[in-house]
């Protein structure tokens, strides 16, 4: 669920840093009026620990794959919401600093889709709404199984709104959803129940680990709550209106994109034939590109899209972008083996 | 460290990183020749300080997958034919597709150089220089720290399951579900233990960062110079402009 760099348009990343980044400023504040000062290593610490969780997999009752922890909720569930997500946050930085697990412009993203939604809705929205407060253990148990289905769906539906907003993905809206969400329930519910296993298992060996998660935490959730809900509002009321508009009407819009496409790679092979023969024709690259309109006039007719092509979407620009291309990356391993030779010698001697 | 890079200010470093990274992704969809100078920086960088290129290639693939499973739909839903090479018809979404892990290669190159040219103190530390909360600085100077030490101590207790269970096959649910509860308990163990030798050291709640010096010429230059490539590469494509010339001057080359 980690989304690269390559996926997400400018716009989107920096709004999203700047949401999350909002959303460190604020817990930091919190975390630091909170007297509990072991806080900071005991934060620090279980970060190191859903590393080390995420090496071991588990095999799922029922089918032949297998998952990991994720570890969203339960850090919430341990620590608190705001410094569950500053937990979270520095997870994230770390795997796309050394394990280039998502992109650091998508780092917002990032934060937001795994942490925002485990740590302020899922858990005092959903978990607490559900658990109460004196709630006996089953009910505890299927109040933590729920909360993670929602966190992870609300995250996934995040991803695909920030994915479809970028306009990197050839996926519709409609097609990214069918494919993330019933993937996400899945998810969620193998997060849910791995999230109970190890909850019940600390909470038998040592009962006071849970202890602080309703003393201390009761009285912080209910203004982060609401501006919590204040901003998720916001952002995909804000995503999903952008989307709405720019695509009319989402499940014949996808389906008349697809077929349209089938018949533009039927008559690919007379495009191609034109292509080729016009080719065979001309010189190499007499002026930069095609002296003629013919071709492009061929091009607007059989593909019959008022889509623009690429922009400079003809085969000259293209060969010479390609020779340069290929000719700039050589040019850069050389220089980069120069520096080193240079720098190695210049070390040794 | 001993490299030119590494005697870098971080927020220089930093500051040149991310700005890379948004020119890079703002380039439009179907760009591909124009991405390939950008991987000048990265290349100078690892070369200049001496880091094993394949080293930082391995880890890109590692994390290759994300970006494959999404943009390997484009060449088959955008089949629009955008551009030809001699009798070869491209699609606009073997291009976008192309364009997706180009950016994907120097994004994620770009993010692993800034960090095994720096180190994890010195970007802390010009992280807290620009205004990122302390708190959230300490957590990921912490996490650093604690990483290896209880990755260890899981490493140890899966090896241990692993000798004792039939290989390679994953665990059933409930021994998970305590191994990683008992992972769990370590783990906080060892956050207690910590604690309390932090404040027998004298900790009160806060750990002070070490802020190293002003800026020096060499950082400023380093900026405004890597700045000005990447407006002048974002501007022009300057590997179309290669082979412009080159196509010119060599009539001939093959089609």
């Amino acid at each position: 669920m980690h989304m690269a760099d390559a996926l997400i348009s400018p716009a989107v990343g920096g709004t999203l840093w700047a949401v999350s980044g909002g959303l460190i400023v604020f817990c930091a504040r919190k975390v630091k009026q909170s007297a509990r000062d072991n806080l900071v290593p005991l934060m620090g610490i279980l970060g190191a620990f859903v590393f080390a969780a995420q090496m071991i997999n588990f095999s799922i009752p029922g089918t032949g794959s297998s998952g990991h922890l994720g570890g969203g909720l339960l850090l919430t569930l341990l620590l608190g919401p705001a410094a569950a997500l500053l937990v979270i946050a520095s997870v994230l930085t770390v795997q796309a600093l050394f394990f280039a697990d998502g992109g650091l412009l998508a780092l917002g993203c990032n934060i937001f889709n795994l942490g925002f939604f485990s740590a302020f809705i899922a858990y005092p929205l959903i978990y607490r709404t559900l658990a109460g407060a004196q709630s006996g253990a089953l009910r505890k148990k299927i109040a933590i199984v729920i909360a993670a289905i929602c966190g992870l769906q609300l995250g996934a539906l995040s991803v695909v709104l920030e994915t479809v907003a970028s306009g990197n993905s050839e996926l519709s809206f409609n097609t990214f959803v069918l494919m993330m969400l019933p993937i996400h329930l899945a998810i969620g519910l193998v997060e849910g129940l791995v999230t109970v296993a190890v909850v019940s298992v600390i909470s038998q060996a040592r009962p006071d680990r849970f202890s602080m998660d309703s003393a201390e935490t009761a009285s912080a959730v209910s203004r982060p709550l609401l501006i919590g809900l204040a901003i998720v509002t916001l952002v995909l009321g804000g995503l999903a209106s952008w989307f709405a508009s720019t695509n009319p009407d989402g499940l014949e819009w996808s389906i008349a994109k697809v077929t349209g496409k089938e018949e533009i790679a039927r008559e690919e092979t007379g495009l191609h034939k034109t292509l080729s023969e016009f080719q065979e024709k001309t010189s190499l690259l007499p002026d930069y590109s095609f002296k003629t309109d013919e071709p492009e006039n061929k091009t607007a007719e059989t593909s019959g899209n008022q889509k623009e092509p690429w922009p400079s979407g003809n085969a000259g620009t293209s060969l010479s972008g390609i020779t340069g291309g290929v000719l700039t990356l050589a040019l850069a391993c050389l220089i980069g083996l120069a520096l080193r030779l240079g720098g190695n010698s210049g070390s040794r001697q | 460290m001993a490299s030119p890079v590494h005697r870098l200010d971080a927020r220089a470093k930093t500051l040149v990183t991310l700005a890379f990274i948004v020119i890079v992704v703002s380039f439009p969809l179907y760009e591909v020749s124009a991405l390939t100078p950008f991987l000048l920086f990265p290349i100078v960088l690892l070369s200049v300080g001496r880091i094993p290129m394949l080293y930082i290639l391995k880890k890109i693939l590692i994390a290759a997958p994300f970006a494959l499973v999404i943009g390997i739909f484009n060449p088959f839903l955008d089949r629009e034919p955008v551009a030809s090479i001699g009798s070869f018809t491209v699609s606009g979404g073997w291009l976008s597709f192309v364009s997706i892990m180009l950016r994907f290669l120097l994004t994620v190159g770009a993010a692993l150089t800034l960090i095994a040219c720096t180190g994890m103190n010195n970007l802390g530390a010009s992280l807290a220089q620009f205004g990122v909360p302390r708190v959230f600085v300490v957590q990921l100077l912490f996490l650093y720290r604690y990483l290896f030490v209880i990755s260890d101590e899981g490493g140890k207790m899966f090896r241990s399951v692993e000798l004792r269970s039939e290989k390679g096959r994953p665990l059933p649910l409930r021994v998970y579900g305590s191994l990683i509860g008992t992972l769990l308990n370590r783990s906080m163990n060892r956050a207690e233990r910590v604690y309390r030798a932090m404040v027998a050291r004298g900790f009160e709640g806060e750990i002070r960062v070490l802020l190293p010096s002003a800026l020096r010429w060499s950082d400023g230059v380093f900026v405004l110079g890597w700045l000005t490539f990447f407006s002048v590469a974002r501007t022009w494509n300057l590997a179309e402009a290669v082979g412009l010339v080159l196509t010119r001057f060599l009539p001939g080359i093959p089609q």
